[in-house]
C-alpha cells in the first residue's frame, strides 16, 4: 500500500515537472518568435539589389550594439546605417565598396567575418590548433594505454617458466 | 613526465581563469576609432543658429580642435554639458559642436537653456558627417590636431576624471608638437 502511495506521488510530480518544462519552452518560444526583426519600408530597383540589401545587413555589425548585426537591431545607429546601407546600394555600389566604406569609418569591427591578418591568426586558426593538441593528447594516450596493457599481459620469462611447470605438473 | 601530464589540467585551468579574470575588466564600449591618424573628412552643413550660413571643415579654426558631439535626445549630454563649459577655459583649445540628427528647435533650446559652450554647433540633422567619421552616439567627442588630423575619439560623456586622463595628456602632447614646429 505504502509502495503504491509513492508511486503516486512521483508520477504526480513528474507530470508537474514535465507541465512546468513545456510551459517554459513554450514561453521561450513565443518570446523569440515575437522578437521580430524592424522592418523597413525600403522600395529596392530590382530583386537582387534587395537580397544584397539582406546579406550585407547580416553580415555588418552594429557598431554601437554589441552582438547585433545591422538588420537585427533597432538602435538609431543601426537604423541610421541600414538607410545609408540602401542608399549605396541605390547608387550602384558594390558588395567590397560598401564594405570599405564601412570599414573606413568603423574598423573591422563591423565585419562579423574578420579579415585575415596578423592579429586575428589566433581567432582563425586557434580552434584548428586546439583540436589538434586535442587530438594529438588523445592518441598519445590511448597510445600510452595500450603499450601498458601489453605489459600487463607478457609475462616475464621467470612466469612463464613457473607457469609451465605448474601446467606440466598436471 | 607522468606527473607533469597530470598538472595539465591544473594548468589550463588557472590560464583560461586568467584569462576570463582580465575579461571581467575590460570595456567592451572602449572601441578604438577608425578614424584616429585620418584628416577629417571635409563636409558642408549649416550653422545650427543660422541655416543659411554653410560651414565646411576649413571654418573650424584653433590649433587643437575638439569636435563634440551632442543631441538633445542624448541624456548622457545633458551630464556631460557644465564640464563643457568648464574646459573651454583652458585657451589651447577650441570647442565645436555637432549637432547629430536632432530637431533643431529643440538643439536651439538646449543652448538657450544651459549656455553654449561652443564656438559653433554644426547642424547634421541627417547625420551626414557624423557616418563620414563614424560616430556610433551621442556623446562623442574628437580631438583634432593643428595638421587637421583626428587624434582621438571618445566616447561617452566627459567629466572631471575623463578630461584629466584622456584628453590633458594629448593636448599637452599636440602643444608640444605645434611648439617644435614653430621653433
Amino acid at each position: 500500500m505504502s509502495y503504491a502511495a509513492i508511486d503516486f506521488n512521483t508520477t504526480k510530480l513528474q507530470q508537474l515537472i514535465r507541465l512546468l518544462v513545456s510551459t517554459l519552452l513554450l514561453i521561450t518560444f513565443w518570446l523569440s518568435n515575437a522578437n521580430a526583426s524592424p522592418v523597413d519600408t525600403f522600395e529596392f530597383k530590382d530583386e537582387a539589389t534587395k537580397l544584397r540589401f539582406q546579406v550585407l545587413s547580416k553580415e555588418l555589425r552594429c557598431p554601437k550594439c554589441q552582438n547585433q548585426n545591422l538588420a537585427d537591431s533597432n538602435s538609431k545607429i543601426a537604423v541610421d546605417l541600414r538607410k545609408n546601407l540602401y542608399n549605396l546600394l541605390q547608387e550602384g555600389k558594390s558588395d567590397q565598396e560598401i564594405i570599405d566604406f564601412m570599414v573606413y569609418r568603423y574598423g573591422d569591427f563591423v565585419l562579423y567575418r574578420p579579415p585575415l591578418k596578423k592579429q586575428t591568426y589566433v581567432l582563425w586558426f586557434g580552434p584548428l590548433v586546439i583540436l589538434l593538441g586535442f587530438l594529438g593528447s588523445v592518441i598519445f594516450v590511448l597510445r600510452k594505454r595500450g603499450k601498458a596493457k601489453e605489459n600487463e599481459l607478457s609475462l616475464s620469462t621467470g612466469e612463464q617458466e613457473s607457469l609451465d611447470d605448474i601446467l606440466n605438473k598436471k | 613526465m607522468k606527473s607533469i601530464i597530470r598538472f595539465i589540467p591544473l594548468i589550463l585551468f588557472v590560464l583560461l581563469g586568467a584569462l576570463l579574470y582580465r575579461g571581467l575588466f575590460l570595456n567592451p564600449q572602449a572601441m578604438p576609432s577608425a578614424m584616429i591618424g585620418k584628416p577629417l573628412p571635409d563636409f558642408e552643413l549649416p550653422r545650427l543658429k543660422a541655416t543659411e550660413q554653410m560651414l565646411g571643415r576649413d571654418d573650424l579654426k584653433g590649433d587643437i580642435v575638439l569636435l563634440n558631439v551632442w543631441a538633445t535626445w542624448c541624456i548622457q549630454c545633458k551630464y556631460e554639458h557644465p564640464y563643457l563649459l568648464d574646459i573651454i577655459a583652458d585657451p589651447r583649445i577650441k570647442l565645436y559642436g555637432l549637432n547629430f540628427t536632432d530637431d533643431r528647435n529643440a538643439a536651439l533650446r538646449w543652448l538657450k537653456q544651459y549656455q553654449d559652450p561652443y564656438v559653433f554647433s554644426i547642424f547634421d540633422e541627417q547625420g551626414a558627417l557624423g557616418l563620414d567619421i563614424g560616430v556610433f552616439g551621442a556623446p562623442e567627442t574628437f580631438v583634432i590636431d593643428h595638421t587637421g588630423i583626428i587624434r582621438k575619439r571618445f566616447a561617452g560623456p566627459i567629466n572631471d576624471k575623463v578630461w584629466q586622463k584622456e584628453f590633458l595628456p594629448l593636448i599637452d602632447t599636440i602643444s608640444a608638437e605645434i611648439a617644435q614646429g614653430a621653433s
